[in-house]
């Protein structure tokens, strides 16, 4: 791979357009109170069910909220749980992705069966049934998504550390006596970073994903808090005859989800030049 | 050969142990454990639930009671659902057809697409260009939207297809089911082509580049033929792979498309049980549906040893 070919990667439209939506969304759930056009749970009985128009973007709900206002307040909610989320299982990946690459043996093997075997339950059920059974506050909620979702991490990051600790500068760090814990957290991990963050972006999408699945069935985020997926569980009975309650919450998701992986997808193949390259 | 899939096999075991403890855990390590839905309940009284308790085996250490439900599971006693007092197995068994009605069509229609997509977007740019939108697309997808959005334009505004059920009441012709097929067969295979025709595309990259492929276009094979099957042949047992791993996944992919299209399998079963707090079920869904998970990952070890002579020469 040429460097022209590095940089085509970094400058193809679909980055920069998928990075632009990110950070815009990131940008309007912080400002949601200023950007709104009404109060965040404002009710107004006498424009109750109105479809989208220029005074309700995205039309109003039962109570005569504004969906606009609401989905903007929304993104807070699923954004924070897909970020922090992501947090967790980033955490929770690395520390055993990377003590399984770097010390091997048996510890190795042991924490990799012990990831096949939670890789085979499936996911979203087993997900639904602890939350049923937990009835999770916003903040719980996050750590038990977190908590499904460092399988794929744990074993990229293992497989990475596992072909940086056999080079010089690895060997070099323990030659002057640095402890592996020290080895692994300035040495290796530092240069697992690219693989960390594809792997980062990727698990904010399932996250966003996760969490509206399960508040769409109703065992996620529990009203009065709104996210995506509980406005689409709202909306569920009323499809035929207010659509767009459904419609644009789902968009929302859709397209947040569709920019990180897009993201993820381009630093992967990034990274994957570069390796190339090297 | 024989020798590799006993070996496999005793290897499935331990991970199975692994996975029954890990479920036993989540369902008893939160507090109530299956006694919480009794106890939000203020009209159950504090003495009932302790008689519940003792009935339920729930005042044993935790040890004793993981023994005596993990051989129990073993000789197929899965318990009795909260819900109805039926056999628990006999609930799951009699909504497997449903499911594998529905899942073996959304794996045909994936392959039917997913085949030529990712052998054309191996070798022409403009494919590859449309084949990663649509299949970065297709990943993003929240199923459960997907779903609805079908629903309300193909059931509600065209009125062409029916929104929900396996058949219209008193229906059930050969018709009739398939109409009620099409569109969670449809959305669950849109999930599975994304993922399956960018594979087939990596893979046949990789099989353009190696160097038989020079020799027989050097001896004047027809494109066409180096393609489908010089190419796609040497494929196939990697991809055959990923196709098996990805439909054992679908074991809870189908519960959301199941719930939202009402179709009477395993999945939808899996949803109203939550409701009910039927761990009974519950349990048994996890349980199998993660051994399914296991079996077909031997099975496609398997397989792709049986397609591929090249491995199979490597055996010890």
């Amino acid at each position: 791979m040429t460097r022209t070919s590095v940089y085509a990667a970094y400058s193809a439209p679909g980055i920069r357009f998928a990075a632009f939506v990110v950070g815009a969304l990131i940008l309007a759930a912080l400002l949601a109170p200023f950007i709104a056009p009404y109060a965040a749970n404002a009710i107004d009985l006498a424009h109750r069910r109105a479809p989208p128009s220029v005074s309700h973007l995205f039309g109003t709900d039962e109570l005569g909220r504004d969906l606009f206002t609401r989905v903007l307040f929304g993104a807070r909610v699923s954004l924070a749980i897909g970020l922090i989320s992501a947090f967790v299982s980033v955490a929770i990946g690395v520390a055993i992705g990377a003590t399984a690459g770097y010390v091997g043996g048996v510890i190795d093997a042991l924490l990799m069966r012990g990831t096949d075997a939670v890789l085979c339950i499936p996911r979203l059920p087993l997900l639904m049934m602890a939350a049923a059974t937990l009835h999770p506050s916003v903040p719980v909620l996050v750590v038990l998504v977190g908590l499904v979702g460092w399988m794929e991490t744990a074993r990229v990051v293992r497989t990475e550390v596992q072909s940086l600790s056999e080079r010089e500068f690895v060997a070099a760090a323990r030659a002057v006596g640095a402890t592996p814990l020290r080895v692994v957290w300035r040495h290796v991990l530092p240069s697992a970073l690219p693989v960390v963050a594809v792997a980062s972006t990727l698990a904010v999408a399932r996250g966003i994903l996760l969490e509206s699945a399960l508040s769409f069935f109703g065992v996620g985020v529990q009203p009065p808090t709104a996210s995506w997926g509980s406005m689409l569980y709202q909306a569920q009975t009323t499809l035929t005859s207010e659509p767009w309650l459904a419609v644009f919450p789902g968009l929302m998701i859709f397209v947040t989800v569709l920019a990180c992986n897009s993201l993820g997808d381009a630093f992967g193949t990034l990274r994957a030049h570069r390796a190339r390259q090297e | 050969m024989t020798r590799l899939i006993a070996r496999r096999i005793l290897l499935a075991l331990p991970l199975l142990l692994v996975i029954s403890l890990l479920l036993f855990a989540v369902l008893h390590l939160v507090p109530g454990g299956p006694l919480s839905a009794y106890l939000e309940n203020p009209n159950v009284r504090p003495e009932d639930i302790e008689r519940l308790r003792r009935a339920m085996g729930l005042d044993r250490s935790l040890a004793q009671q993981y023994v005596s439900w993990l051989l129990a599971f073993v000789r197929g006693d899965w318990g009795y659902s909260y819900a109805d007092g039926q056999p628990v197995m006999r609930r799951l068994l009699e909504r497997l057809p449903a499911t594998l009605q529905l899942v073996g069509s959304a794996v045909f229609i994936a392959l039917l697409a997913a085949i030529p997509a990712g052998v054309y977007a191996a070798v022409r740019p403009r494919v590859d260009r449309a084949t990663s939108l649509v299949a970065v697309a297709g990943i993003s997808l929240p199923v459960f939207w997907f779903g609805l959005s079908l629903q309300l334009l193909f059931a509600g505004l065209l009125g062409w297809l029916p929104s929900s059920g396996r058949s219209t009441f008193g229906g059930g012709s050969f018709g009739d089911t398939l109409a009620h097929l099409v569109l969670p067969a449809t959305v669950l295979a849109v999930v599975l082509a994304s993922a399956w025709m960018r594979y087939l595309r990596r893979t046949m990259r990789e099989t353009l580049a190696e160097p038989f492929i020079g020799v027989a276009r050097s001896r004047g094979v027809f494109e066409r033929t180096l393609l489908w099957r010089h190419a796609l042949l040497n494929a196939a047992p990697v991809f055959t792979t990923v196709v098996l791993l990805d439909a054992s996944m679908l074991a809870s992919g189908a519960v959301v498309t199941e719930s939202v299209f009402a179709w009477p399998g395993v999945g939808s079963l899996f949803v109203d049980s939550l409701a009910k707090r039927d761990y009974a079920v519950l349990m048994a869904f996890l349980m199998c549906g993660s051994a399914v998970v296991v079996a077909l990952n031997l099975v496609s070890d398997v397989v792709a040893l049986w397609l591929d002579p090249r491995r199979r020469a490597t055996l010890p």
